[in-house]
């Protein structure tokens, strides 16, 4: 193959251009200087369009095909056809940033209408239209809290069962803002109030707490972390997800400040940890949320518009003083989310919550009835997943499972963790045959 | 060439398309369905619940209303609004690639695999001997390279406290240096719109961390200097870092590794042609030199040390991690689709277009470029003209207008990237675009658009009267 199939111009096309500029080659309009010029062969070959099909297809069938009960941050429902259907509508897909809200209505409004949805369920007046996932939210929040919190303090308080990777970013942004991570203690699967009450003084900016934690538990004393907070003039930033806000206790009831988290639970397949970040936050901080914001106005004519708003936090103006870096986002991601909310509507979301509820327990239930497995380990109410604690190595046994075509969680010398979801839910039975059998 | 873009009104509601709430929501009572505690849940929810054919009229109204590339030319400088290959989604789409994140590595070699030969790719494309794909964005990818030279200056024992940025450079190069907990030091452009050595010189030193570069820059100028640019900060202990957003314009002609850079980010939906989504996803890996290798984040993915397959693994002196899980797979996957597409040949080519059109464009319009020579940018200037009022008579022509008003170095400025999708007609009609905007009589360009969804919006009341939601449209 000889230049971009995607490039069309036709020779004759060429020429005429070249004539017009007055060059007589493309490589007369390039300035660079020979000792930094480079002579193209990267060695990579041009394939058909089959050929890459055929070939990309052939290296995912090299994945092994499992039935997944995981999910620790990453979770995947069922996606109804219309969101896929929709969202590839190329007018939104081949579409930028709105910088020009007067020909991009149509994605302005459908991510007006996603913020809406979150301010419904999460109880607070803003949230903007997407970070990039639940734990650069995380990590955006703890900025927030710098900014706005005049306690002179430096540290932010997470949970102590916080995944892995979501603490490796939030320390990574706290490191550039001068902020500590520490970890308070859990007490059965939640928040050890008790200790969080005793650790918490001027020093802390931010109490971070989580609904469901990552190993499933639902939180049981959410207002007291809120009081606690409020009382040191920390801000309280609780994670969730969207599907569990639907029916967990409503964050702004609890008294948080901002809510952050996952909102690919809808809308985004499971996606090898791709997300779509939740932001949002009481009004007092409207002026220092990160991300883009859109708002409600209107045209010469009279008529409502949506226009991006409050660009001066942004860093396209702001630059070194802006709320954020983040320009481009995740707002394709958004816009899949509302789709699939509006699809199944407040019923459908509110059935595939109790569903997460009921179908957990149900599992663990059934798992704990098996010789050398204790499920759920915490005394708990739960959400999608739980964990087991085994009397043979964790790892061992989920090993056995994968050979069966079961993927789970190893997350302690003698613990794994098992999430079920609509999509795996039809599979429990057999999941649990399974593991008669390697236990 | 005119264009009316679609639009749908209810004059008696001066609204266009309703929004979701206005077509019948529902509210749910949680607490008394729910197998919870009522202490544990909230008591209802109330969201819209519309039938799925108004679903889809109501989004397939709303895409009526949304510009995008498939809709027409869409010139942004320095965003890269390339065609997005159709068939890449079918390549993203394959469910078996759909895996969650904590499976193990031998029961996800083809993820691996496709994962590391894009990492091939880029490190060849850019010159560079290692790369990470987690970062998913340009910003993001911005960050991770900053925190790499933070990390590495502290490994060496060397507190350093300063990242010296051109006046011309995106905003997001100084969040991100303030971001990792840098002072920015700004440099002005010289006489020519490149960066003054003089300047440079007496801004760097023993503070400096790293020196953030994009070349060609954001008027599309090469910065000839380049190799004695990067002596003058090595000289100084800094590291070079380079901004991929024009990247376009080198594919096959130089690699910022070549040039003396040491760090650097790729903004795939630039470069490689992944759908920009309204906004996002995109995804914005980065590559390194060896000596910085080590800090990459993690995970990294290599062939295996069994050599069997391939396997994650955490870099030595890793800076840890920059997103939750791996970044945006799914873009990854179209990334990997389109340089596989291209090859040298295709790759080199994209971006000899690029650079014709953009220069053939200029050629064709009345606004003076006043730097050159430009590759696949230029910045216009409006002149005398309102560069904004210029933009929004333009939207009345069947185009999208350029990038306004930025950078600022360039008065009025109209910065412009045609790139290499656009074919010599387009190209003459959106020359007639420019022209006939901004020959247009001062009221046209202050009235304007017409021909739009929406006439001019009314963007300061949008800021005074936030209303950010339909809860806060009802609650007026």
């Amino acid at each position: 193959m000889s230049g971009s199939p995607y490039a069309p111009h036709t020779d004759a096309e060429t020429e005429a251009m070249l004539e017009a500029i007055g060059v007589d080659r493309e490589e007369a309009l390039f300035d660079i200087p020979d000792d930094v010029a480079f002579d193209g062969a990267f060695g990579i070959d041009g394939h058909t369009e089959r050929g890459i099909r055929e070939e990309c297809a052939a290296l995912f069938e090299r994945n092994d095909d499992a039935v997944e009960f995981l999910g620790r941050g990453h979770y995947g429902h069922y996606v109804p056809s219309v969101v896929d259907h929709l969202s590839d509508r190329s007018e939104f897909l081949t579409s930028y940033t709105q910088y020009q809200p007067e020909v991009s209505q149509g994605f302005l409004q459908a991510l007006f209408e996603y913020q809406s949805m979150l301010v419904e369920l999460t109880g607070l007046p803003v949230a903007n239209c997407s970070m990039y996932d639940a734990a650069t939210a995380l990590a955006e929040a703890a900025m927030l809290a710098d900014r706005v919190r005049a306690t002179g303090g430096d540290v932010v308080l997470v949970p102590d069962h916080l995944r892995e990777g979501k603490r490796a970013v939030l320390e990574n942004y706290c490191d550039g803002a001068d902020l500590t991570v520490e970890a308070y203690p859990m007490d059965d699967g939640i928040a050890d109030v008790d200790a969080l009450t005793d650790r918490v003084d001027d020093d802390v900016v931010m109490v971070y707490a989580e609904n469901p934690t990552v190993r499933g538990c639902i939180e049981e004393r959410l207002a007291a972390i809120g009081d606690v907070a409020d009382e040191n003039d920390a801000l309280f930033t609780l994670g969730s997800d969207v599907v569990a806000l639907s029916v967990l206790e409503e964050p702004a009831s609890v008294g948080a400040d901002a809510v952050v988290g996952e909102a690919g639970a809808l809308g985004l397949p499971t996606s090898y940890g791709m997300g779509l970040g939740v932001f949002a936050c009481r009004d007092d901080y409207l002026r220092q949320v990160p991300g883009r914001l859109v708002g409600a106005s209107e045209d010469a004519d009279g008529t409502r518009a949506f226009t991006l708003t409050l660009q001066t936090r942004e860093q396209h103006i702001r630059k070194e003083r802006a709320t954020s870096n983040i320009c481009t986002n995740q707002a394709w991601v958004a816009l899949r989310a509302a789709i699939h909310a509006a699809s199944i509507g407040p019923d459908g979301l509110v059935d595939l919550a109790n569903d997460c509820v009921r179908e957990a327990a149900a599992l663990a239930a059934q798992i704990d009835e098996l010789p050398g497995a204790t499920a759920p380990v915490h005394d708990r109410h739960h959400f999608r997943e739980f964990t087991v604690r085994t009397e043979q190595p964790a790892a061992a046994i989920a090993g056995d499972l994968a050979n069966d075509g079961f993927a789970v969680h190893v997350v302690g010398e003698h613990l794994l963790q098992v999430c079920v979801t609509d999509l795996n839910a039809d599979r429990t039975d057999d999941l649990v045959a399974a593991f008669t059998e390697v236990i | 060439m005119i264009h009316d873009q679609a639009t749908y009104a209810r004059e008696s509601e001066d609204v266009r398309e309703p929004l979701l709430s206005e077509k019948g929501s529902s509210t749910v009572d949680v607490s008394a369905e729910s197998p919870l505690p009522d202490d544990l849940t909230r008591e209802e929810v109330t969201l819209p619940s519309p039938s799925e054919p108004e679903i889809a009229r109501h989004y397939t109204r709303l895409s009526q209303m949304n510009w995008s590339i498939d809709s027409g030319s869409y010139p942004l400088g320095s965003c890269t609004m390339k065609y997005n290959p159709a068939f890449t989604e079918d390549v993203a789409a394959d469910p078996n690639a759909a895996v969650h994140p904590d499976r193990p590595d031998e029961s996800v070699q083809g993820n691996l695999e496709l994962m590391h030969r894009l990492q091939e790719f880029l490190a060849e494309i850019g010159g560079m001997d290692a790369v990470t794909l987690q970062p998913p964005a340009g910003a993001a990818g911005e960050l991770t390279g900053i925190l790499i030279a933070k990390a590495y200056h502290e490994h060496h024992g060397n507190d350093r406290s300063e990242v010296v940025i051109p006046a011309s450079a995106h905003g997001t190069n100084f969040a991100t240096a303030a971001t990792a907990g840098y002072d920015v030091v700004e440099l002005p452009s010289g006489e020519d719109g490149r960066v003054d050595l003089e300047a440079l010189t007496a801004a760097v030193g023993e503070d400096t961390a790293a020196l953030m570069l994009t070349n060609p820059n954001t008027v599309g100028l090469f910065e000839r200097d380049i190799a004695e640019i990067a002596d003058i900060v090595h000289d100084a202990g800094g590291l070079l870092y380079y901004d991929g957003a024009n990247l376009n314009a080198l594919l096959g002609r130089g690699r910022p590794g070549d040039m003396g850079f040491d760090v650097m980010h790729y903004n795939v939906h630039k470069t490689f042609a992944t759908p920009h989504g309204g906004g996002g996803p995109g995804a914005g890996p980065v590559g390194v030199t060896d000596r910085l290798a080590e800090f990459l984040p993690s995970p990294r993915v290599r062939e295996a040390e069994t050599g069997r397959g391939y396997e994650r693994f955490e870099p030595a002196e890793s800076i840890g991690k920059v997103h939750g899980f791996q970044g945006n797979w799914l873009v990854l996957i179209k990334a990997y689709a389109y340089i596989a597409r291209l090859g040298d040949d295709g790759l080199a080519d994209a971006a000899a277009k690029a650079v014709l059109n953009a220069n053939y464009l200029a050629e064709r319009i009345e606004l003076d470029v006043p730097h050159g020579p430009f590759h696949h940018e230029f910045a216009a200037t409006a002149g005398d003209r309102d560069a904004a009022d210029v933009a929004k008579r333009m939207l009345d022509f069947g185009v999208h207008p350029p990038t306004t008003k930025w950078p600022e170095m360039v008065p009025e400025a109209m910065l412009t990237e045609p790139t290499e999708i656009e074919n010599k007609s387009s190209l003459d009609d959106l020359a007639s675009a420019f022209n006939l905007a901004y020959s247009d009589v001062e009221e046209a360009l202050e009235n304007a658009p017409n021909r739009t969804a929406a006439s001019r919006i009314d963007q300061v009341g949008a800021a005074r009267n936030p209303r950010l939601s339909w809860q806060a449209l009802d609650e007026e």
